[in-house]
């Protein structure tokens, strides 16, 4: 009984929850949009999340590029079949790992710096003062964080998947001597433009969508203590990661599993 | 002169707590009102309701002859650019600098040209000796200094009314006497109407008009600062002298200690 009881109380804290973040994001995105107040608020804050973790999807990109250039070659070499290299790198990029693996990153560099920065601007009443200014802190602060996580994440993982296949290419290419022209002209004939590049940037955008949206979401509200914060934090990271993982699997069913 | 504030029968819960009993108070306008009582009777959550970031659960609040709880978010906008508050934390936006925190205001809700905001902006700075730190960060200020821009900041759109949320709190005895003095200049200077929360008793003596003491979700004594000082109520006296046990008992509501050792129930 008792642990029914329980499970029934968590059951409606999360649903209200739930209501809570929709309520917040709808403040924030739908209701009154300023786009001349907003877009240097907007362009400040693309700076602070996408600039700043160019760094990271940079050097993971190359790195997993590189990665898969060894174990692509490794595994095809055997078959005779180096020569599809170009093709493999860049199709695991585009479709999966570049959306994926720069949400997860996005969400560990970004994300939680987010809900810290937010949480912490409500524990310090800056939240509150703002609205004692008449000035709405969902416009304000909420908005532009969530338009730069939109923007920033499509465009970062574009930017993985371009790394990674020239870490695919560094690997295979000018270490274990696939052919160069190979490499291109497989790769270019077997990717389609709106099957695999533009599914992986439809994922990008809804991993965008989600991650931000919980990042904000926790830090809008945290409990505004030390403890609530840090908690906030590591939810951010463990609810984004989780939910793109799943949402991974989801769209990779619809758009590519059932022809 | 008449009311700026009218508080009638207000009661508040936080969940199943009783923060506020049906209580009325009023804040008459070119005075400086204080309200005192212990850390946590809900000095905070009054401030909040006076500017409508909570609802009461019954009972009304007026500013300016208008029901705070009734307004819509347009209006209730429109009223708190007449009304400022100065939180505990003084809350100044960490990642602007002093001069464009007391800008904020100005650039948020009027259309003046930057070089009538540069001079405002270095008056109100002035007012509150902080113009040589215009360019500072907050993190680069001391206490008492963040808490006088984050005064720059709440008079910038020279308000009506301005509250202030334990101004002392923490603070060193000059910066406290700095802002004892700016409170009560401010107040005179720009024929504002302040509402100081404390809990320091001296300090507060000397500013205010009117005092309203909390305590046990109502007010337990009030009146000029001369009529407390002399009040017979033993509640009263027990907040001013700081007497640990007295009416307001030492002892948080528990069951009686022989029993939790004895491991009763
Ligand atoms: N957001 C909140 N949710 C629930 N309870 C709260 C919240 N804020 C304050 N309280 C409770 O309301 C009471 C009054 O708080 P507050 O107004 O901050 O007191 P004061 O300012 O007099 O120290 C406190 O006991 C506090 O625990
Ligand atoms: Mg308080």
């Amino acid at each position: 009984m008792e642990s029914l009881i329980n499970l029934g109380s968590r059951t409606l804290g999360k649903a209200s929850a739930l209501g809570r973040a929709f309520l917040m994001l709808m403040g924030a995105i739908v209701a009154r949009p300023q786009p001349l107040k907003n877009t240097p608020l907007v362009i400040n804050q693309i700076y602070v999340v996408g600039v700043q973790s160019l760094l990271i999807i940079l050097v993971s990109g190359l790195f997993i590029g590189m990665v898969m250039g060894l174990q692509g070659y490794t595994i095809l070499v055997s078959y005779g079949a180096e020569g599809s290299l170009g093709p493999m790198v860049a199709l695991s990029l585009l479709r999966e790992l570049g959306p994926v693996v720069t949400a997860l990153l996005f969400a560990g560099r970004a994300g939680s710096a987010l809900t810290a920065e937010i949480g912490l601007m409500k524990a310090t009443e800056q939240l509150s003062s703002l609205e004692m200014m008449a000035v709405d802190p969902l416009r304000r602060i909420v908005a532009p964080r969530f338009w730069a996580g939109m923007i920033s994440m499509p465009l970062l993982a574009i930017i993985f998947s371009a790394v990674g296949i020239l870490g695919g290419h560094l690997v295979g290419v000018d270490w274990l001597g696939v052919d160069s022209g190979t490499y291109w002209s497989v790769m270019q004939a077997t990717v389609d433009f709106d099957k695999d590049i533009m599914n992986g940037v439809i994922k990008s955008i809804l991993f965008a969508m989600v991650c931000t949206w919980i990042a904000i979401f926790k830090g809008y509200d945290a409990i505004p203590t030390s403890e609530g914060i840090s908690k906030a934090t590591t939810q951010t990271v463990v609810y984004s990661s989780l939910a793109v993982l799943g949402l991974d699997f989801v769209l990779t069913a619809l758009m590519f599993g059932i022809e | 002169m008449g009311n700026l504030v009218e508080i009638d029968n207000l009661t508040f819960y936080r969940g199943e707590r009783v923060i506020y009993d049906n209580i009325s108070l009023t804040i008459e306008k070119g005075k400086t009102t204080a309200i005192m009582g212990p850390s946590g009777i809900g000095k905070t959550t009054l401030l909040r309701l006076i500017g409508g970031q909570l609802r009461p659960d019954s009972g009304d609040i007026r500013f300016k002859g208008e029901s705070i709880p009734a307004m819509n978010r347009r209006t209730l906008f429109k009223a708190r650019r007449q009304m400022s508050m100065l939180f505990q934390s003084g809350a100044l936006f960490t990642d602007m600098t002093v001069f464009d925190n007391v800008a904020f205001p100005l650039r948020e809700h009027t259309k003046l040209s930057e070089d009538l905001i540069r001079t405002m902006v270095l008056m109100k700075l002035q007012a509150v000796g902080l113009r040589g730190a215009a360019d500072l960060m907050p993190s680069e200020l001391s206490g008492g200094m963040a808490r006088r821009a984050a005064l720059a900041r709440a008079i910038s759109l020279d308000p009506d009314l301005i509250m202030y949320d334990e101004p002392f709190a923490g603070q060193d005895p000059i910066s406290m006497g700095v802002l004892v003095k700016l409170i009560k200049g401010l107040n005179d200077a720009l024929n504002l109407t302040s509402v100081v929360v404390t809990h320091d008793v001296t300090e507060v003596m000397t500013i205010a008009d009117y005092i309203y003491i909390l305590a046990e979700q109502r007010i337990i004594g009030e009146g000029t600062p001369e009529q407390i000082r002399q009040s017979e109520s033993p509640l009263v006296q027990q907040f001013l002298q700081g007497q640990a046990d007295g009416p307001v008992p030492f002892h948080f509501p528990a069951q009686s200690l022989e029993n939790a050792l004895l491991g009763g129930a």
